[in-house]
């Protein structure tokens, strides 16, 4: 609490003559029987109270999922089969992370600052504490990235977002069918010379509503009566097709 | 129509589901299996996670076991007394396959545990049905004498005898609850009510007549396996009610078109096919886990303690 409030007036102290005013196409996603993932719209404008100084201006939108424990594990072939031998504890990595920008992350983007707001892939995983049980972390670590950018909930969008006359910009983010709950953040960064001028954060509830809300809480809060549940229902599945199969032969 | 599972977290697709149990049902009605070796690999295939691909597993062979036994009750040909001890051993190899799983989830070996246990049993059960099931194929060709259903062994020797009417049998209650104790580890651990194992076992261990050994182990794995989705249900809460609700639909409906092309095929021709598909899927595991797979490693939410 006492760094963000630090943050903040370190933001405030300088009054600096571009911020970012910004908004979203939605604060909540529901994830309900049909959810088959989800888009959501980021934009915004720069505001500025003098002319625009010279030199391109940039702007970066990450988005980032709650972040949950992960275990990551290496095979190897022992005795002709190949089965799990090391593992590597993350205590907490973003279950998603979609980085979008205006230009490539590299040039746009110094390493202090970078290193500063967690901003790119590596720096938001890394920041996080690895547990290992084995001699190199980083190597799994990029074998996570590795999948996690296969099953899509690691996204790295260079150019992705609409940056125009330097003033208005959006940014599409598609959130994938396979969401954890929880809150995710939305946060963007005006940038000038690799380093950040300005940022905004959002946050997008995620939440399983209805249906799923409803047999999640139960499973979860009376896995017995959940239990004996799905045992009924399997019960009058099986009675009523021999039932209906009887009506049918008659 | 995609549909997303509360359980499993993921989005799948409904009609695939409907297909997958549909399938599952029309070999589990053909060949009077509960399916469940078919189907757990099938989820795993589509992205379900494991454990709760083996736990919802279970469930659907509860439905499909229900409907199968009612068939066989009609017939008189259930032996409760039989059932009763089959299952006495069933819940506590069950107990013991739900903490092997539970172990063995810790130590990050669940999915080697459940494919090595899936090749073995499917390999051995499969061969040993093939070379019978091909031998009594080729002795009905010939037209050869049939064999004596009821051998004596070892086995009529032990303790504790009892009479079991419907069978026609007087032997040991151990033999019945050592079987029931094996195939409830199985379903525990491979998410399978292990009609496959328990059919072969009830005719050549136990020397039960073949027409009571269906309605029996059907009656069983009812209770074996639902205990065995209770207890994942409350000790592991991966039971997905709505995967399970899809695969039903399908498998109740495959298992009616299945009991009808079922009848049309000789007993000998549907052991032949069954031990050809067992032997297919074992196959398929073994391969997965000889051959270098594409990506050596792999992300588990969660740290387990």
């Amino acid at each position: 609490m006492k760094h963000l409030a630090l943050a903040l007036l370190l933001f405030a102290a300088p009054a600096h003559a571009e911020s970012i005013v910004a908004g979203l196409s939605q604060n909540r996603v529901s994830i309900t029987a049909d959810f088959d993932g989800s888009e959501i719209l980021v934009y915004g404008a720069v505001k500025r109270d003098a002319p625009a100084p010279d030199g391109p201006v940039e702007v970066i939108v990450t988005v980032e999922g709650p972040p949950t424990p992960v275990t990551i594990r290496k095979k190897d072939r022992r005795a002709g089969i190949w089965i799990n031998t090391d593992a590597v504890h993350i205590d907490a990595a973003p279950s998603f992370y979609a980085v979008a920008t205006t230009g490539p992350l590299a040039s746009i983007l110094s390493d202090t600052d970078d290193l500063r707001y967690r901003i790119t892939l590596d720096r938001a995983i890394r920041a996080v504490g690895a547990a290992t049980e084995t001699g190199d972390p980083a190597e799994f670590i990029a074998a996570m990235e590795r999948i996690r950018i296969a099953e899509r909930r690691y996204r790295i969008l260079q150019g992705a977002v609409e940056f125009t006359e330097d003033t208005l910009f959006r940014a599409d983010i598609v959130l994938p069918a396979n969401l954890t709950e929880g809150e995710y953040t939305v946060r963007m960064f005006l940038l000038r010379d690799g380093r950040v001028i300005d940022a905004q954060d959002r946050v997008i509830g995620v939440r399983k509503e209805g249906l799923e809300r409803f047999l999640f809480n139960l499973a979860q809060d009376q896995p017995l009566i959940y239990g004996l549940l799905s045992i009924l229902l399997a019960v009058v599945a099986g009675w009523g097709a021999s039932a209906a199969f009887r009506l049918v032969r008659a | 129509m995609q549909l997303y599972l509360p359980i499993a977290e993921v989005s799948v697709n409904a009609f695939l589901l409907l297909g997958l149990g549909g399938i599952v049902g029309f070999l589990s009605g053909m060949f009077g299996v509960g399916g469940g070796f078919l189907i757990t690999p099938l989820l795993f295939f589509i992205g379900v996670p494991p454990a709760v691909a083996v736990a919802t597993g279970a469930n659907q062979v509860v439905a499909s076991s229900v409907s199968g036994v009612l068939a066989q009750l009609r017939r008189k040909a259930v032996d409760f007394p039989m059932g009763i001890v089959l299952l006495l051993g069933g819940f506590a190899g069950s107990g013991v396959g739900i903490y092997v799983f539970q172990w063995m989830t810790r130590l990050g070996q669940v999915d080697l545990f459940v494919q090595l246990s899936y090749v073995l049993f499917l390999g051995l059960i499969g061969a040993m049905m093939l070379q019978e099931s091909l031998r009594a194929w080729f002795r009905a060709q010939k037209g050869g004498p049939v064999r004596r259903s009821h051998v004596h062994t070892w086995v009529h020797g032990l303790p504790f005898k009892m009479k079991f009417r419907a069978s026609g049998l007087y032997i040991s209650v151990l033999p019945p609850l050592a079987v029931g104790a094996l195939v409830g580890f199985l379903a525990a651990i491979m998410g399978v009510g292990g009609g496959f194992i328990m059919v072969p076992a009830m005719i050549y261990l136990l020397g039960m007549p073949t027409k009571v050994v269906v309605g029996t182990s059907l009656f069983q794995i009812i209770f074996v396996t639902a205990f065995t989705t209770l207890m994942h249900a409350v000790t592991n809460q991966t039971v997905d009610i709505l995967l399970a609700l899809l695969l039903i639909l399908g498998g109740v409906i495959g298992a009616q078109v299945g009991t009808r092309v079922g009848v049309r095929l000789k007993a000998e021709q549907l052991r032949i096919l069954l031990a050809l598909l067992v032997l297919a899927v074992s196959i398929k595991i073994a391969l997965d886990l000889l051959i270098q797979p594409g990506e050596l490693y792999s992300v588990m939410p969660g740290v387990l303690p």
